[in-house]
């Protein structure tokens, strides 16, 4: 096996590196944003802001005309309350999550850059590209997703909240409870999909620097 | 087993370590050039002590990147144990950065978010190691260090002596063949530096490590088997230990 002396170009001697379970990646993950809980909240406002404002919208428009067609039925209001207007809700939500994309990639991107020399000698310790990579992704995805739980919780009881307040709470009985989980369990997809995607460039960024970044001085 | 290949350790087994050819590294900078290595061929042995000494900006950190693996030179080789470092790809250099060198810096660089004890685990969880197995090992070389009672704590909690005590068991952990040492007292005080310095050199003896350090701390003119003088990118002069502590005591 060990072929050394030989002068020549020293063959055998070096061997690969091995690539690290993903469990690893994980555990790192956690605890970096455990440690950086500041950062970590502000990345997880927008999202829940985001998130918050897909539900509710999406839900209100849901529930909104059933309900209101439930009560001029039984004739409790006259027909108020703003009517819907299908492509500026459409426009409102695409932009509302092009910001949440935008927002995470940002706070990601900064975080990338301030942990220049972290990532750097994690390189000169023998990490791989992947493990970086699979490092910032994940870190991203579990923001991601506490993020769009807490913000559908949130935009659920604001969408209850406004009907309520809009209707009465004759309103509240009316609410079709069947629809909300879907709605729920689709924003859940789309804010984990966003936040996944959101993460790709820094991440990328971060698993293509040099381990000479661990070297480096100034900010 | 692949020291073993090799008689080792006896005065006359000068086996090579690491050698570089020619190394020249230039940076640009607009339409500028700037020649931070102009050529540089050194030849370190096996369990050899080096320093790299010279002012600030003459290119310390360059060649230390250089030889480390770290930075492609813009021309010439580095050979280390024998490999040339060009010829490896990606997966091969992860590996030596990993299992041949261990890498101690100014800055300590322990990864923030990880105990003392996860720090020195790092190295060799990387290298596919058992985290159980990791964590023993990495256990000892903190005693070794005499920091067996820190091992819990953040780099945050730690002095920078310390801490730099804990980069040199992370630079232990995977045995090693060479350490490669930046500046590695140039943040802390003189006290604290003469004991990591000692460290080091009993690493070395120990361990028949090689250690190259890049400084400008005369301090390690005392304890180093030969010190390469290097000024504007260029080697000045190799001496060896008892050429020296004559011109040291002309600089005080
Ligand atoms: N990334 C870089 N880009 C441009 N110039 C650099 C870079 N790194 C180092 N240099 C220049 O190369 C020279 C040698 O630098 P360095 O090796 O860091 O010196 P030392 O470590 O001895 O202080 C200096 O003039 C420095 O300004
Ligand atoms: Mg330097």
């Amino acid at each position: 096996m060990s072929k050394s002396g030989s002068g020549a170009v020293g063959s055998g001697q070096v061997q690969r590196q091995v690539q690290l379970p993903l469990s690893k990646a994980v555990e790192i993950a956690l605890k970096s944003m455990r440690v950086r809980m500041g950062r970590s909240i502000l990345t997880l406002i927008t999202i829940v802001m985001a998130m918050a404002f897909l539900t509710e919208v999406w839900l209100s428009n849901r529930l909104g005309p059933v309900i209101r067609t439930e009560l001029l039925a039984r004739e409790h209001l006259k027909a108020h309350g703003p009517s819907v207007d299908g492509s500026r809700l459409v426009w409102l939500i695409s932009l509302s999550l092009l910001v949440c994309l935008v927002g995470i990639s940002n706070a990601m991107l900064m975080s990338v850059m301030e942990r220049f020399r972290e990532i750097g000698t994690m390189k000169c310790l023998g990490a791989l590209d992947s493990f970086i990579l699979k490092l910032f992704v994940l870190e991203s995805i579990f923001l991601g997703v506490a993020g769009t739980i807490c913000g559908i919780v949130l935009g659920v009881v604001l969408a209850v909240g406004i009907m309520v307040a809009r209707y009465s709470t004759a309103a509240w009985p009316l609410i079709p409870w069947g629809g909300v989980p879907w709605i729920c369990l689709a924003a859940l997809g789309i804010g984990t999909a966003i936040t996944a995607a959101a993460a790709m460039y820094p991440a990328w960024k971060a698993a293509r620097m040099e381990p000479i970044a661990a070297m480096r001085v100034e900010v | 087993m692949v020291m073993a290949a090799k008689p080792a350790g006896s005065a006359a087994g000068r086996e090579e370590i690491v050698r570089t050819i020619d190394v020249v590294k230039e940076y640009r900078m607009g339409d500028q050039t700037l020649q931070a290595l102009k050529g540089v061929s050194v030849t370190i042995y096996r369990g050899e002590y080096i320093s790299i000494m010279g002012p600030s900006g003459s290119g310390k950190s360059t060649l230390f990147n250089a030889i480390g693996g770290l930075d492609k030179p813009s021309s010439g080789k580095v050979f280390i144990d024998e490999v040339d470092v060009a010829q490896l790809d990606a997966l091969e250099l992860a590996w030596l950065r990993c299992r041949k060198i261990g890498y101690i810096f100014q800055t300590f660089n322990l990864i923030p978010v990880m105990t003392a004890l996860e720090n020195v685990a790092l190295p060799m969880i990387f290298g596919g190691m058992l985290e159980a197995d990791a964590r023993d090992k990495a256990k000892l070389i903190l005693e070794r260090v005499e920091l067996g009672h820190r091992i819990d704590n953040k780099p945050s909690q730690l002095s920078g002596g310390q801490q730099q005590r804990v980069a040199i068991a992370r630079a232990f952990a995977n045995d090693p063949a060479i350490i490669l040492a930046d500046e590695p007292t140039g943040n802390l005080d003189l006290n604290t530096g003469k004991a990591i310095i000692a460290l080091l050199k009993e690493m070395n003896q120990e361990r028949g490590v090689t250690v190259i350090s890049a400084t400008h701390d005369l301090k390690m003119l005392d304890i180093s088997d030969r010190i390469f003088w290097i000024r504007d990118g260029e080697v000045e002069k190799i001496q060896r230990r008892d050429e020296v502590t004559i011109d040291a005591g002309e600089m005080h």
